[in-house]
């Protein structure tokens, strides 16, 4: 083939067969429009066209839930007439090459994601995973990535209330930029994005249409690699933070008004996934006039405006009879508004030039979606691990001191507290939020809780095990601020699909994840995929992330925080555990330590209550770090010493899940003991003093635990970046 | 009669709902203006709120200064009107000339969310009447340009008018003099970077906001009478 | 395109600065961090702002007294920026 030019359909990333099945579905050749369209339709990004298949295994119905996955959000009724949506979406490539603007169009979208279902977001949270920091790219990454976010996410007037922050080699040229949403709406004005009614409009809202993104989507679906994937680089999409914000306005503003038939956020595939799925969901047909589109780049082909992925745009399905009014909440908040599509009877998708003018695409608007390719992609498992011990720890306490991060340096650059409901912001075991009827504002007494979650160090080990112990983290976060859990989001970031073993782990950890959420009775009502995290060749590790949204059923109080009282009493909840496999200090272990998802259950049942009663001075779940991590954690934030007695030194660094360390006022142990009925608990030691130790493996004074903790950000981020 | 607080909406402000809930659970009235009505009604105080109006793109407050309403705000502090700016809403006074000097990017050159320690200075301003001098309070800062800035003489007269209002005890942005917020000379017009409005539910984390707007609220009671 | 031979278009370069003695966070903060990054002997760096648009007036002068009242209401704060105007014809 050398010398050849390259067909058209594999400059734009689709296969031979893929064009095939195109030219099947049209019954004729396709032009170079349509085979744009179908390209970003088709990609891996939109599509799904690697992972759909294994994704059906999840559980996903639950008596809560209004909307499941396929939606622009999943939506849950959460009592009182309101409703929850909430959407986690990775931006992963796009930050590895301008931090800035990927991270901050990351938030854009997923803005957008929920603003599509008439919730008004209220909150964001954003995951994030760098490689090390004594690397200056990886400090410009991290960087730029926290300014993309805070940038966008204050300025948009959405409150940014957590994530986490994670630092592994494994995420050195492909750091993982992943954002949660969630909004609230009133129950009776959901709205999916459906066109209906022959005759209606689209009317494109927001900003105008330029080359940005170009084969972005196809970009998302492609490794780095070098040299020759160059040219497939799209522009990068910038974000408008103040355009997003009059996007949301007019958009609920619109919908308030019942102006509006359904709404539709332009994301990864621009016009051509925006109509082709508003018009495919609703069994009808449209027409689109490229020509009408408002531009911003001269001597833009028809293919261009159909791809483009410019930010904050949106499309709204309206009657010709409401049009007016349309423009008129349009021009008030100074949106542009252009109508660029009619609803048609034909359940044709066509994009003509000028309604009326020549045709120069025509498509089933289903197929776009519909009959995108799935493929059963061959799955390996790795040869298994040799057993080995685990090695040996020279220094407890310079292990514990490793293990501290405190990331205020990255919160207190993101607005927390925006709209008056932030109880609990960064930096807990989960962010807690009033909640209050969005339109009206009454306060109901009760709250939410939002967590994010992921471990790629036991997902390496067993992804299936591994992620079903993600799942049962958040399900203790949401405990330790007294919540149950309600429906849960993920984001799975993987490697390349196209390595068995990348598919495998994809298999495992998806079956992992509908283990868990079966046995602890959680829906999962959205989520994302994003594979091709990978450069050279080097698959990531299997990094699924989860956001588990619970609620807390009554809350007059400030949950306990991770915190301690002086002379407090500190108790072990749940199953004692030494097996450090898959822990910190042995991240290339064969196994990782049992799992039993009922015990978990009945250690938040009982956290939870404890929490909601009052009788807790502190608690903390047992994950990342382990106990020695929590102590640490403990101390820091309080500045108060204290000093426990363990098993072993596997005890004092096992990840084991189902753990949950508390801090007891000495007047309330008894109650606590009785309370726990069959679920273990141990009195591990008390709080006070100026020192932490643990009896024959540490013995830190606190200045040095809070030095750890706090300064090791900072001091790394002081150092200067360079790209 | 209750008093009536007008809120001030630009495109771009987000703090306009929460600074409208403080009030009205405080016993005040409170209602939203919009940026491009030449007027402030028939209210007794205006709050113009913190957010990022216009994007704050070109400077904070740069364009929002040029709104219709900023005439109408000119006009009610001209004529004795309580007036105050949260954040953004000090950004834009100070362009709009009803308060002096200018906010500048963070020393740090980061935006800054978190909770600090403010001194009440002067209790002669209408956000700082029932704040007891010297009292320290615990209010959220939320901003990247909160770095006020002036020249040597504004200074001077703002010290020797008793016209700073706020002081940081530890300041947190490079803030000339740790100013947190002036008044103008009528004392009727106070601007502050602090958001007093986060800071009045014990489940929020603190309710020392609380002395100031009903400060404020008082103020507008009595502009009314 | 016509245009009416009394009207003249200028391209006009504004750039903001920061006025001498007010402190410039972003200037300093990227002098600092150059000897880390391996850049010696590079100081007096500032940070400000370049607008670019084109203006129609019938002459130079009168363009420029156009640009200078842009300046002074609205494209800085002159309680801390200063202006420098650079016009061409187009």
């Amino acid at each position: 083939m050398k010398g050849m030019a390259e067909p058209l359909h594999r400059a734009l990333g689709l296969t031979d067969d893929e064009a095939g099945d195109i030219e099947r579905i049209l019954g004729r050749e396709p032009n170079h429009l349509e085979l744009a369209m179908f390209s970003v339709m088709w990609s891996e990004h939109c599509s799904y066209k690697s992972s759909r298949r294994h994704l059906k295994r999840l559980p996903t119905e639950g008596d809560a839930v209004l909307v499941g996955p396929g939606e622009g959000a999943g939506v849950l009724d959460v009592g009182d007439g309101i409703a929850a949506a909430i959407r986690i979406e990775s931006h992963n490539h796009p930050s590895a090459i301008e931090p800035y603007q990927g991270a901050a169009t990351g938030a854009g979208g997923i803005l957008r994601d929920i603003f599509s279902v008439g919730a008004r977001p209220i909150a964001l949270m954003d995951p994030l995973r760098v490689g090390p920091l004594d690397e200056p790219r990886n400090r410009w990454l991290l960087d730029g990535i926290v300014s993309g976010v805070s940038g966008y996410g204050n300025s948009v007037g959405v409150p940014t209330i957590g994530g986490e922050l994670v630092f592994d080699e494994t995420y050195a040229e492909n750091p993982l930029v992943n954002v949660l949403c969630l909004g609230l709406l009133p129950t009776d004005r959901l709205v999916l994005a459906r066109a209906s009614g022959e005759g209606n409009l689209a009317v494109l809202l927001g900003s105008s249409t330029g080359r940005d993104g170009i084969g972005g989507a196809s970009m998302a679906s492609e490794g780095f690699g070098d040299g020759e994937e160059h040219a497939k680089r799209p522009a990068v999409q910038v974000g408008d933070p103040f355009e997003e914000k009059r996007l949301i306005e007019a958009c609920l503003m619109l919908l308030d008004a019942g102006l509006a038939v359904g709404v539709q956020d332009l994301g990864a595939a621009g016009i051509t996934g925006a109509t082709s799925e508003t018009a495919g969901k609703g069994g009808v047909g449209m027409d689109v006039d490229v020509s009408a589109v408002p531009r911003r780049a001269p001597g833009m082909d028809p293919w261009e405006v159909m791809i483009s992925e410019s930010q904050e745009r949106m499309l709204a399905i309206v009657t010709p009879a409401d049009l007016d009014q349309v423009l008129a909440v349009c021009a008030r908040w100074e949106v542009e508004g252009t109508v660029i599509g009619r609803v048609t009877g034909t359940g044709r998708l066509r994009v003509v030039d000028g309604f009326g003018g020549e045709v120069l695409a025509d498509m089933p608007a289903s197929a776009l979606s519909d009959d995108a390719p799935d493929y059963d992609r061959p799955l390996r498992a790795p040869a298994p691990r040799p057993a080995a011990d685990p090695p040996a720890i020279a220094d407890a306490g310079e292990t514990l001191l490793g293990s501290l991060l405190d990331t205020s340096w990255v919160s207190s650059q993101y607005d927390s507290q925006l709209f008056l409901n932030t109880v609990e912001g960064p930096g807990g075991d989960a962010a807690v939020l009033r909640l209050k009827h969005p339109t009206t504002g009454v306060d109901t007494g009760r709250g939410l809780a939002v967590t994010t979650d992921g471990n790629h160090r036991w997902c390496a080990v067993a992804p299936r095990r591994g992620t079903a112990m993600v799942v049962a983290e958040s399900v203790l976060n949401l405990a330790c601020v007294g919540a149950r859990p309600l429906a849960l989001v993920n984001c799975l970031n993987f490697g390349n699909p196209e390595h068995p073993e990348v598919m495998w782990q994809l298999s495992e950890s998806i079956d992992g994840m509908a283990d868990a959420c079966r046995a602890f009775g959680i829906p999962v009502v959205g989520g994302n995929v994003s594979l091709y995290n990978e450069s050279r060749g080097k698959d990531i590790d299997p990094t699924p992330v989860v956001g588990l949204l619970g609620v807390v059923d009554r809350l007059d109080r400030r949950p306990p925080g991770v915190g301690l009282v002086d002379q407090g009493r500190l108790l072990l909840l749940g199953e004692r555990s030494s097996h450090v496999g898959g822990a910190r200090v042995w991240k290339d272990a064969p196994e990782l330590p049992p799992f039993d998802p009922a015990a978990v259950t009945a250690v938040a049942d009982v956290v939870r209550g404890l929490v909601a009663d009052g009788l807790l001075a502190g608690a903390h779940d047992i994950a990342d770090g382990g106990l020695a991590g929590s102590f640490g954690e403990l101390v820091a934030r309080s500045g108060l010493g204290l000093e426990v007695g363990l098993t072993d030194t596997g005890e004092l660094f096992s990840e084991a899940a189902g753990r949950v360390v508390v801090c007891v006022a000495p007047e309330h142990v008894e109650e606590v003991v009785r309370r726990a009925g069959e679920v273990p608990i141990v009195d591990i030691g008390g709080v006070g003093g100026d020192r932490l130790v643990v009896a024959g493996m540490v013995d830190l004074s606190v200045p040095a635990v809070v030095s750890a903790f706090r300064d090791t950000l900072p001091a790394a981020m002081s150092a200067g970046a360079t790209h | 009669m209750t008093a009536r607080v007008g809120v001030i909406l630009f495109p771009g402000s987000n703090c306009e709902q929460d600074a409208v809930e403080a009030i009205r659970a405080l016993g005040g009235d409170a209602e939203v203006l919009w940026h491009g009505d030449a007027t402030v009604g028939d209210v007794d105080a205006v709050v113009v709120p913190g957010g990022f109006a216009h994007g704050d793109y070109l400077r904070p407050g740069a364009i929002a200064r040029f709104s219709p309403v900023m005439g109408a705000v000119a006009d009610f502090a001209g004529s004795g009107g309580p007036v105050v700016g949260i954040c953004n809403g000090f950004q834009v006074l100070t362009e709009a000339g009803l308060l002096p000097g200018a906010l500048q990017k963070n020393r740090g050159l980061k935006f800054l969310c978190t909770t600090v320690d403010l001194r009440v200075e002067t209790s002669r301003s209408v956000l700082t009447s029932g704040a007891e001098v010297g009292a320290v309070l615990r209010v959220p800062i939320n901003h990247f340009e909160g770095n006020y800035t002036c020249s040597s003489e504004t200074l001077a007269q703002l010290r020797g008018d008793d016209r700073i209002v706020l002081r940081y005890v530890e300041n947190p942005n490079g803030s000339i003099d740790d100013i947190a917020g002036i008044c103008n000379e009528g004392r009727n017009v106070v601007g502050l970077m602090p958001h007093p409005e986060r800071a009045c539910d014990v489940l929020l984390g603190s309710e020392d906001g609380k002395p100031l707007l009903r400060s404020l609220l008082t103020a507008a009671a009595n502009a009314k009478v | 395109m016509w245009e009416p031979e009394a009207v003249k278009k200028f391209n006009v370069l504004v750039e903001v600065t920061l006025q001498p003695g007010i402190l410039d966070p972003q200037g300093t903060t990227i002098e600092r961090s150059l000897p880390h990054l391996g850049f010696d002997g590079i100081s007096g760096v500032t940070v400000g702002k370049a607008i670019r648009f084109t203006c129609e007036a019938a002459d130079e002068g009168a363009a420029r007294g156009e640009v200078e009242e842009l300046c002074k209401r609205f494209l800085t704060n002159p309680v801390i920026e200063d202006a420098t105007i650079t016009l061409e014809r187009a």
